[in-house]
């Protein structure tokens, strides 16, 4: 899987959670819920969309990780070993 | 057409899931219908077989008006009869023209159906910048049109005067969309009508919380908990101890709910507020219920929520802590009798056994109906609720 493919992953995910929201102008390096009024809840589901989708496991104690865009990729990048 | 809130009047057939000549059992969708509160999955209540369709996609009719003919006796009907008869179950055999007649007049709908992936309020936003529906390519999960999609549209082509006229408060700076009317005459009938009272509780949440970091360290993502699973279902366990909070005033006397089906709260990012039901929540584990929340929430923001579950709630939950809100004084949402609000759990500091020291305290409320019930029994529903959350593995 490329780097481009965990990135449309996460924007697919974000987008199942948040259909209404144009993702375009989403700022990657801040976090998610300051710009997108999302809950917990929303949250838990946006984070098991990217399990679904690529078949990885995320911890309970990593999910702080998955606060903005950058940090999403990053983290899907390590876990999927991408180069 | 099921009425699916305290005021709703009017819905719009959007689609059929069923054809004449399916067989349908209670539970089935058969139709989509779009709502003041977006569009909702209509499910029928009786089996048999679709004779017929009567109201067709695009239509909007009155609560109560006929949507379609069934029969009971799971005889298929090849061909529709040429009159439409009742929703309500026919007589298997033989099938006569003297059902009841549609005597509810079916209004056309204002704009034609066009069999799009749009959300209500997308369309809504198309129809006043007069942008054409089907140009537009949608960019949303599995293709459907976003507001986003429509505004970006708009601003391609010069927009075109607005096809409906501007709602009357527009001119005051009030958002009057078709949400906000139902939700304001729905508010206004609770304050009018039901003699509030006001009461509140301090929780301490550390046995809660300690419980559920503990779990969540050996669950999978899917199966994580969040504290409002917990919430929830101790306000259902509490129910059971007094009743009187669960069910509706109707017909001037307070009918006791069959089930424990607790409304949840769900605020929409464009704006309103929805508060679909999960059903039979004290018979539920946890799981269950936080499965029943992650599912509700998802189809609410995707507007894929049921009939049953706008109608079907016995009591609401609202959880505003993770807007930052301490206390919560709520409106109580005609029918219903009772609402619960839980605020955001903060550190406090808390004397006990002599000593002071900080604790995670949430504060909980409830709004009752005095007609039905008094401070005294509300004040054991708080105690209840506090007490269950503080052995949360037992919930």
């Amino acid at each position: 899987m490329t780097e481009v493919e965990v990135k449309k992953a996460v924007r697919d995910a974000l987008s199942n959670i948040a259909p209404e929201v144009d993702l375009d102008g989403i700022d990657p390096a801040k976090d998610l819920r300051d710009q997108i009024d999302i809950d917990s809840v929303d949250f838990l589901n946006f984070v098991i969309g990217l399990h679904k989708e690529l078949n990885v496991e995320i911890p309970d104690a990593d999910v702080s990780k998955l606060a903005t865009l950058n940090g999403c990729v990053s983290y899907l990048r390590a876990k999927l070993d991408l180069a | 057409m099921p009425s699916l809130g305290a005021d709703m009047q009017f819905g719009t057939v959007v689609d059929w899931r069923v054809k004449p000549g399916d067989t349908v059992k209670r539970g089935d969708v058969v139709a989509l219908v779009e709502t003041e509160k977006g569009v909702i999955e209509v499910e029928i209540f009786e089996t048999g077989v679709i004779e017929s369709l009567v109201v067709q996609p695009g239509q909007k009719v009155p609560v109560g008006a006929t949507l379609a003919i069934l029969s009971a006796d799971g005889k298929k009907i090849e061909a529709p009869p040429a009159k439409p008869a009742v929703i309500s179950t026919v007589p298997a055999a033989p099938v006569k023209e003297t059902a009841a007649p549609v005597t509810i007049p079916i209004v056309p709908a204002v704009e034609p159906s066009v069999r799009l992936r749009v959300s209500p309020l997308a369309r809504k936003r198309a129809q006043e910048l007069g942008v054409d529906l089907p140009s537009i390519p949608g960019t949303g999960a599995d293709g459907s049109i976003t507001i986003a999609d429509v505004e970006r549209s708009a601003e391609r082509v010069k927009p075109a005067a607005p096809a409906v006229s501007p709602a009357v408060g527009a001119a005051k700076g009030l958002d009057l969309s078709a949400m906000r009317r139902v939700i304001a005459a729905a508010m206004a009938r609770s304050k009018r009508e039901i003699p509030h009272y006001y009461l509140s509780t301090t929780i301490d949440m550390r046995r809660a919380l300690d419980w559920l970091a503990a779990e969540n360290t050996k669950r999978p993502v899917t199966q994580r908990l969040l504290y409002s699973a917990l919430l929830i279902r101790a306000v259902a366990l509490a129910l059971r101890t007094t009743p009187e909070l669960n069910g509706f005033w109707i017909d001037n006397g307070f009918k006791p709910a069959d089930g424990i089906h607790i409304g949840v709260a769900i605020s929409l990012r464009q704006g309103g507020l929805i508060n679909p039901a999960i059903h039979d929540v004290d018979k539920k584990n946890l799981d269950e219920v936080m499965g029943n929340i992650l599912d509700l929430v998802n189809r609410a923001r995707t507007g894929h929520l049921r009939s049953s579950e706008l109608s079907d709630g016995t009591i609401t939950v609202t959880n505003l802590g993770e807007q930052g809100v301490e206390s919560v004084f709520g409106v109580i949402y005609p029918p219903q009798v009772a609402l619960v609000g839980f605020g955001k759990i903060t550190e406090r500091p808390v004397a006990a056994n002599g000593m002071v020291g900080a604790r995670p305290m949430i504060e909980a409320t409830l709004a009752a109906d005095h007609r039905v019930s008094d401070g005294h029994r509300g004040g054991r529903f708080l105690v209840a609720i506090d007490r269950l959350l503080q052995e949360p593995e037992k919930l």
